[in-house]
């Protein structure tokens, strides 16, 4: 099949590629910039493992064409962390509050969060609820994600983190 | 001492051992897309292969044609049936015994099965081809109804299998028939049932669901032929049984296969089995000389590898009329499927469903299973439960509340009345098992006090007197839900898989500086082996858990075990690794000793060190002691600092709790709120508390995603209705209630550190917690048992059915 020339900025990083027209974005950033960060779940776009920050968006990447996303510019996890290395406040919420165990949804959860904090500095419990509703997790149950951007919110915002009393 | 000298609390601290909440190692790597699973290898050359699926639940196959598909570019090879019986592999045992085609042999027997492996260069290059092979089918009635697979006149499922009258448990009465399995005394149940003042009879069902772990079941295999030995990558819960039933199958010595289950993307049973594309790859593999990727769809995970549940329980009780229990009889239709591919220990078809006298005193009981063929799926797996207890939980405990609206009785009161009490432990249960220990009735006191159980009631009480009043369109139920699971699988004495004991292992190694590795035959998924394994080790020897690193899923490094799976990481495996401490620690003991000068009686253990007793000053830690095991040990004694424990358990262990919860329902919709869930447990001694804490979590939302609508549904023709996230009810963060936790601590007394096991105690508790508070809704209404799942349609239709919808 034809191919065609697509370039991007992924993580701050021009890349380009030579991909075919139905070439997934999640299998061009996972097989050809070879980033395993970004997950695939379900392939139908229910899960959210595979969501990356697309020119200031949460997208899922199972379900956007590689060349649909040429010329754009993508976060994915591996670009979360911060400058010097260290966990960015999300990263470091999500395991001071045990909001991963199999770690497979972390990324795509994790992508969700940070666009969700850029929106939303100060959500509610609920609003972290139904902001990141398009992301399945089967391990944790979510108490403990919303807690890890509770924790994160906090961190960003310069305030103490008080855990919601039980 | 001087100021800077440590405290006893902060060098315990400063080991980050049982009990403390560790901040998990593993996700460093996990929050910053580090982890490596299977999907994440590449290997140069590497092809891919899929599948071609049966579009028919029973069909002939009367062609397959793969001439088009060749010319694809890209494409490679077409693996078929008639391929792999030329290397004898066209067909597969299970682990429970039975047979089942790798490739359609002849005919298909469920949706989705696999009937071709198309091996192309990447993925989308064997889609292409998948597409062009031409397959002719003979379609044939469908067996979907497993209450008529014994019918005279049902369709013969299993060809293979004619003239065969037995199986690998025994006679079959039915071509369509895998086994019966009898448990109990029936003469003196029926006895108890014929003198008694009240009895109780219902079918409940437990209907098909499937694990569906985010991460669906894959591999990567590579042959290499100039060294006849085949490496596999693979998400396998329990990779040392892969190994050796690779070997046995494709005759390939067991030193030359390296499995390796790298960072798995959950399991909850789903990655226990041996399933097509694991074969399939590696024929593949051998047959290109090219490494071979196989990896599952969403759609193909749900609807062909291994389902849970479809167990259909015909439960009686025999009671006095004050409510003490006095028999328990149960019959257990088993839907099977095409092939009985349940993953149980080779001498229990039905797992251990004979722990369904429950929590509670039955004099005698008796237990009937019949497994059945139709034409779905095979299976089935024990989604985050120990074999079929989560089955054999909700029948009891559903029962349990049907018989206390019989007798007019609380369903706490009843359960309370019929505990097992403390001091009848070690107990001895009708259906076999010894339950090691328990305090029922303390921990359901508990619950009951921090849910106002009396006021709950109350207010109940009133809602309905509301709704009859025509007030309210909602109605109230407190689902109560009291469980005992059977974990740690097991007893050599009553535990294998195909042959191997289940046991589990550990080999700890320290280092000159004070660090080490340790690496078990368990295999985390997410349950976080790599935090809490090191702090155990941490508690037993004295070295800090942070200098520990903790290794498993390579079968070449890591001592044989039997994985991880039925909650036995911690009872099993854990005990291991305790064992293989204190084998460190005694070596360390006799070398503190020679450097101190002192017989080896004369120290004692202090935190993270040994000591003189009664000479406070004269001390080693263990750091030093690993130094002198590689520097200076006592003459005649070997140097190093190394230990290997197999642990064959004596007995499982029985964790138990007491569940809560309060829901709505509005009766016009069914729409349901759960108001409140409160899960107390007691896993024995508490390794990490967060992490248990995360394990109860996550398994009620598994318990709530079953009993509120997760189904894999097929209709007449056999075709699965609930094939992806679309209709599979997955629950995001908004349906997903607030959970409340609590806990008890008995620990069990067999256990080299007490522990009992947890991940899968809130799915075995939780289920009937949910279902009993939808049934304890509609109870006042008339109604007995609904079957689940109860999503908003079913709970309209029970309205409907009971008559309280406006006409």
């Amino acid at each position: 099949m034809a191919k065609t020339h697509v370039t991007m900025k992924v993580n701050g990083a021009e890349v380009e590629g030579l991909v075919e027209p139905r070439t997934l974005l999640v299998h061009f950033i996972r097989e050809n910039l070879q980033m395993t960060g970004t997950h695939i779940g379900c392939e139908t776009t229910h899960c959210g493992a595979c969501t990356v920050d697309i020119d200031g968006m949460s997208v899922k990447s199972c379900t956007m064409f590689a060349v649909q996303a040429n010329g754009s510019d993508i976060t994915t996890i591996e670009g979360v962390a911060n400058a010097d290395g260290s966990l960015s406040a999300l990263q470091e919420g999500f395991r001071m509050m045990h909001g991963l165990q199999c770690g497979f949804c972390t990324p795509g959860m994790i992508m969700r969060a940070q666009r969700l904090l850029k929106e939303n500095p100060k959500p509610s419990e609920e609003e972290i609820r139904i902001g990141i509703s398009g992301n399945i997790c089967r391990c944790t149950g979510y108490q403990n994600i919303v807690k890890a951007i509770q924790y994160a919110a906090a961190k960003i915002n310069g305030v103490e983190f008080r855990e919601a009393a039980e | 001492m001087n100021d800077m000298t440590p405290t006893r609390e902060e060098r315990s601290a400063a080991l980050e051992g049982m009990g403390c909440k560790r901040k998990r190692v593993e996700d460093i790597r996990f929050t910053q897309g580090k982890g490596n699973y299977v999907d994440d290898v590449k290997l140069p050359g590497m092809l891919h292969g899929d599948f071609v699926r049966s579009p028919h639940a029973h069909a002939r196959v009367k062609s397959i044609d793969d001439s088009e598909a060749l010319k694809v570019p890209g494409v490679l090879a077409v693996i078929t049936a008639e391929t792999l019986k030329t290397v004898n592999l066209a067909w597969m045992p299970t682990l429970a015994g039975d047979v089942q085609m790798v490739l359609a042999d002849g005919k298909v027997l469920f949706q989705n099965q696999e009937v071709a492996f198309v091996v192309a260069t990447d993925r989308y290059a064997a889609d292409d081809g998948i597409n062009k092979v031409k397959v002719e089918y003979e379609a044939l009635a469908p067996l979907i109804d497993p209450f008529k697979s014994m019918d005279a006149d049902a369709p013969v499922l299993r060809e293979d299998l004619a003239g065969k009258t037995s199986g690998a448990h025994g006679p079959r009465k039915h071509h369509n028939h895998i086994f019966e399995w009898t448990v109990g005394d029936k003469d003196l149940t029926n006895a108890a049932f014929s003198k008694a003042e009240v009895t109780i009879k219902e079918m409940i069902s437990y209907h098909r669901t499937h694990p569906s772990p985010l991460e669906t079941c894959q591999c990567v295999c590579s042959f290499d032929k100039i060294k006849g030995e085949l490496t596999i990558w693979g998400t396998f819960q329990a990779p040392h049984v892969i190994r050796t039933v690779v070997s046995l199958i494709a005759k390939l010595p067991e030193q030359k296969i390296h499995v390796i289950s790298p960072d798995i993307g959950g399991g909850f049973g789903n990655k226990v089995g041996a399933y097509p594309g694991y074969i399939c790859a590696a024929v593949a593999s051998i047959v290109t000389g090219k490494p071979v990727k196989w990896v599952e769809d969403r759609i193909e995970n749900l609807t062909a590898t291994s389902f849970a549940r479809d167990y259909h329980m015909t439960t009686e009780i025999a009671a006095t009329k004050d409510g003490k229990v006095t028999g328990l009889r149960v019959h257990v239709l088993a839907d099977h499927g095409a092939f009985d591919a349940c993953a149980d220990p080779s001498k229990w078809p039905a797992g251990f469903f004979n722990i369904v006298t429950g929590s509670y005193d039955f004099p005698v009981a008796h237990l009937a299973v019949d497994g059945v063929y139709t034409n779905k799926a095979p299976g089935g797996v024990a989604y985050r439960c120990s074999f079929r207890v989560t089955e054999a939980a909700y029948c009891i405990e559903r029962a349990m509340d049907i018989l206390a609206q019989k007798l007019g009785m609380d369903p706490a009161e009843l359960r309370l009345k019929n505990f097992i009490k403390p001091e009848q432990f070690p107990y001895h249960s009708a259906l076999g098992w010894e339950y090691d220990s328990g305090n029922y009735g303390t921990a359901m006191r508990k619950a009951m006090e921090k849910v106002k159980y009396a006021e709950l009631r109350k207010e109940q009480a009133a809602m309905r007197a509301a709704f009859k009043r025509g007030e309210t369109r909602e109605i109230m139920g407190i689902g109560v839900s009291f469980f005992t699971e059977i974990v740690g699988a097991g007893p050599s004495k009553n535990c294998d898989i195909l042959g191997i004991a289940m046991f589990d292992s550990c080999e700890i190694r320290m280092h000159p500086t004070g660090a080490g590795i340790a690496r078990v035959g368990s295999k985390s998924q997410g349950q976080g082996h790599e935090t809490t394994w090191a702090q155990i080790i941490a508690t037993e020897i004295g070295i800090p858990a942070d200098n520990i690193m903790v290794e498993e899923g390579n079968t070449d490094t890591a001592p044989y075990g039997l994985g991880t799976y039925g909650s036995r990481s911690t009872p099993v495996a854990g005990a291991a690794i305790a064992m293989a401490a204190r084998k460190i620690k005694a070596k360390a003991q006799m070398i503190a000793a020679y450097k101190l000068e002192v017989h080896e009686d004369d120290l004692e253990f202090d935190i993270d060190g040994f000591r003189v007793k009664g000479l406070p000053e004269k001390f080693m830690s263990m750091k030093d002691i690993c130094w002198a095991a590689y520097n200076s040990v006592p003459p005649g004694m070997e140097p190093g600092l190394e230990a290997v424990s197999y642990y064959d358990p004596p007995n499982m262990t029985y964790p138990f709790g007491a569940y809560i919860c309060v829901m709505t329902i509005d009766v016009d919709t069914g729409v349901y709120k759960v108001k409140r869930f409160y899960a107390l447990d007691d896993c024995g001694t508490r390794i990490n508390p967060m992490i248990i804490e995360g394990q109860v979590h996550g398994g009620l939302t598994e318990a709530f995603a079953i009993a509120m609508g997760q189904e894999i549904r097929y209709d007449a023709e056999g075709n699965v209705v609930t094939g992806s996230f679309m209709d599979f009810f997955m629950p995001t963060a908004v349906e997903t209630p607030h959970w409340e936790t609590d806990f008890t601590v008995t620990p069990s007394p067999h256990h080299p550190i007490g522990a009992k096991g947890v991940g899968e105690s809130p799915n075995v508790g939780g289920v009937p917690a949910f279902s009993n508070a939808v049934n304890d809704a509609f109870s006042f209404l008339g109604s007995t048992h609904i079957q689940m799942p109860h999503d908003y349609w079913r709970n309209w239709a029970a309205a409907k059915n009971l008559g309280v919808l406006a006409a």
